[in-house]
Parts: C-alpha cells; structure tokens; sequence
C-alpha cells in the first residue's frame, strides 16, 4: 500500500476499492464520494490530471454496471500514478465534475460527453467537442451501429448546375 | 525561303477558351490527409505537374478552378467542402483523389462520408491508397481531355446538369439489417481469461 492508498483508505472506508495490476494501482470509487475522493488526491499531491474517458459495459462478461469513467492523475512531485474510476448506470449517466480541480478536465470531459453521453455536472461549458451540433447519439457507445446511423449522409448535395 | 502564313486564323471562341482553360488549370489543394503529401509530391521537382500547366496553387477558392480533393472527409467537413466548391468561380471542375475522398475507403465509419460525389459534382476519380504522382498526373492530363471535348466559353455545359450524379444506390438510407452491430458475446474475442 502506498501512503495515498492508506489515507484514502482511512479516510473513505471501503468507498474505495483498490486493485493492482503490474505498477498501475486502480481505485475503483463509489460515485457519492467521487469528488471528495478527487479533492483529498488533489491535497495529497496528485497535481496533473492526464486523462478523462468512458468505457461502456454493456454485453461485458460480469459487469455489473453500464458504464465507467477512468480519471488518470499524476503526482509530478513524486511520479507516482492513480487511476480513479466510477461506475454510472443508465437511464442518467451522471458523474460530478472535476472542474473545480483540476481546469484541464474541461476538453476531456466534454469529449467523454460526446462519445458516451455521460453527463458531468458543474461542468461550465458541457457542449459537443467533436461532433456536430446537431449529432444526436452518442457513436462510442455499444449499442451504436459499427457503421452509424446514416447521420453522415444527411447533407443536401450541391448539384452541377447550382454553381 | 520562308513559308508565307496568313495574317489571320478562324477558329471557335469555345477552342480557344479551352486551350486556355485546359493548359493552365489552377489547383484548390483540399488536402485533409496523406494523399495531401502525394499532392505536394506532385507539385514538386520530381514529378513537376507544372509541366501540364496546373503548378499555380492558390490557397483561395476565388482564384481557382480545379479542386482536388485529397483525403478522407468526415461530416464535419461536408459543409465546409460545399463552401469551398460554391466559392469557385465557374467553370470548375473537381478530382477526387485517392480511395478515401472516393469511396470512404478503409473509414466506414459514423464520421466519414462514402465517397464526396455524395455531395459535390466529381470529374475525375483517381484511386489509390494513397495514389502515385503520377496518378494524379494522370488525371490532370484526363481533365485536360475533357475540357478540350465539353468546355465552352461562357460555361453553359453545366447549366443544364440539374440532377443528382452521384452513385445510384445512396447509402443515405441504411436498412436497419444492414447495420453491423457490436458483437454481443465479448467471450469469444480475444481477451484474456480469468
């Protein structure tokens, strides 16, 4: 156990669940607790915040629930890494923001947005970042079709005449 | 002693404007990916496409009047493309360059479009992964055929093409069996087992 994983521990009881593979030292969080988890790693020296994304369980073997949002954190001091992840669930995939905590989530997670409709709340600017506006699903989700849904051929076509 | 010419030549106005047309054709470069390096291939010293008159690339849609389109188009730039094609001043006339531009090529994808003449007019299509200069050469010289042949002076031989050109079978409506799921069952990927 690192120090990190003994205060977290201690602070947090068992809304934290830690799992080791190789160096990388996961913790898997209760979404009640997330940003009090997120703000006492914030404290402890975790200053960077490198990466927000999404995984979708859906047809996952043993999963239990929809959806997981991964936070990977650095403490520059120290180079020590964690990964945060919550787990969401449907009909309201909702997790709070970390905006707060680190600025840099602001892209990030509008991205996870985009791709998995999972909303972050207190987020200042929650819009699409990659698709278009008028994109109405969410394409990295399982249950979006490999090939789309036809959204990319609903364009009027310029004919040869309109010049 | 020196042959004796005529002070004068009859011709048509249209020969004459596609000599012009023909032989100095100015590249719109819509580079979005690698077949954009094989573009700047062609423009340079080894491949010299100002050797068929078409070496002046402008930045400025107003200024040219041949479009390559090199590389794979995703959806948000279908209307940008259109921009860009309608700010060309006619007569103008536009290759589609590479598999990706044409077809979509390895990219079926939510994003990309399956082929730009989905959406603009497309002269010449040149394939390849990405095509070879001279290729792309190639087509110049087969645009240059086909202003020779169809051009006229004041354009009038696209006034009358009002109808869609593209491919028959539009992908814009996907059967509902004809979308590919994600597999249900992860099990029989390859993954690792507990």
């Amino acid at each position: 156990m690192t120090a990190w994983q003994t205060k977290l521990t201690e602070t947090f009881g068992d809304a934290c669940k830690f799992e080791t593979f190789r160096d990388n030292i996961r913790c898997d969080v209760r979404t009640e607790r997330f940003l009090e988890v997120m703000k006492n790693l914030r404290a402890q020296g975790f200053d960077l915040l490198l990466d927000v994304t999404g995984i979708d369980y859906l047809h996952y073997p043993k999963a239990a629930d929809r959806y997981g949002v991964v936070y990977s954190l650095v403490n520059t001091e120290s180079g020590e890494r964690a990964y945060i992840k919550v787990r969401l669930n449907d009909p309201d995939p909702a997790v709070p923001s970390v905006y707060s905590i680190w600025k840099g989530c602001d892209w990030m997670e509008r991205e996870t947005y985009d791709m998995f409709g999972i909303v972050f709340e207190g987020h200042p600017d929650l819009r699409r970042i990659l698709m278009p506006e008028e994109f109405t699903s969410f394409p990295l989700r399982k249950d979006y079709p490999l090939r789309g849904r036809g959204e990319r051929h609903n364009f009027p076509t310029v004919l040869r005449s309109d010049g | 002693m020196a042959a004796k010419f005529p002070d004068f030549l009859v011709t048509k106005l249209d020969w004459v404007a596609n000599l012009g047309r023909a032989n100095s054709l100015w590249p719109m470069p819509f580079a979005t990916a690698c077949c954009g390096i094989e573009l700047m291939a062609t423009a340079s010293s080894r491949y010299d496409i100002a050797r068929f008159g078409a070496e002046a690339m402008r930045f400025s849609p107003r200024q040219c009047d041949l479009m390559i389109v090199a590389g794979r188009v995703v959806m948000k730039m279908v209307p940008v493309m259109q921009r860009i094609w309608q700010q060309m001043p006619e007569p103008k006339w536009c290759i589609s360059m590479g598999a990706c531009a044409s077809s979509g090529g390895v990219f079926d994808t939510y994003a990309v479009v399956q082929g730009i003449d989905r959406f603009i007019p497309v002269d010449v299509y040149v394939p390849g992964c990405p095509p070879r200069p001279e290729q792309l050469l190639r087509a110049v010289i087969d645009l240059q055929e086909k202003v020779r042949r169809t051009g006229t002076i004041d354009a009038r031989e696209f006034a009358d093409r009002k109808t869609y050109e593209g491919p028959a079978n539009l992908a814009r409506q996907i059967a509902p069996e004809d979308t590919m799921m994600v597999p249900g069952d992860f099990t029989t990927a390859t993954r690792l087992r507990d």
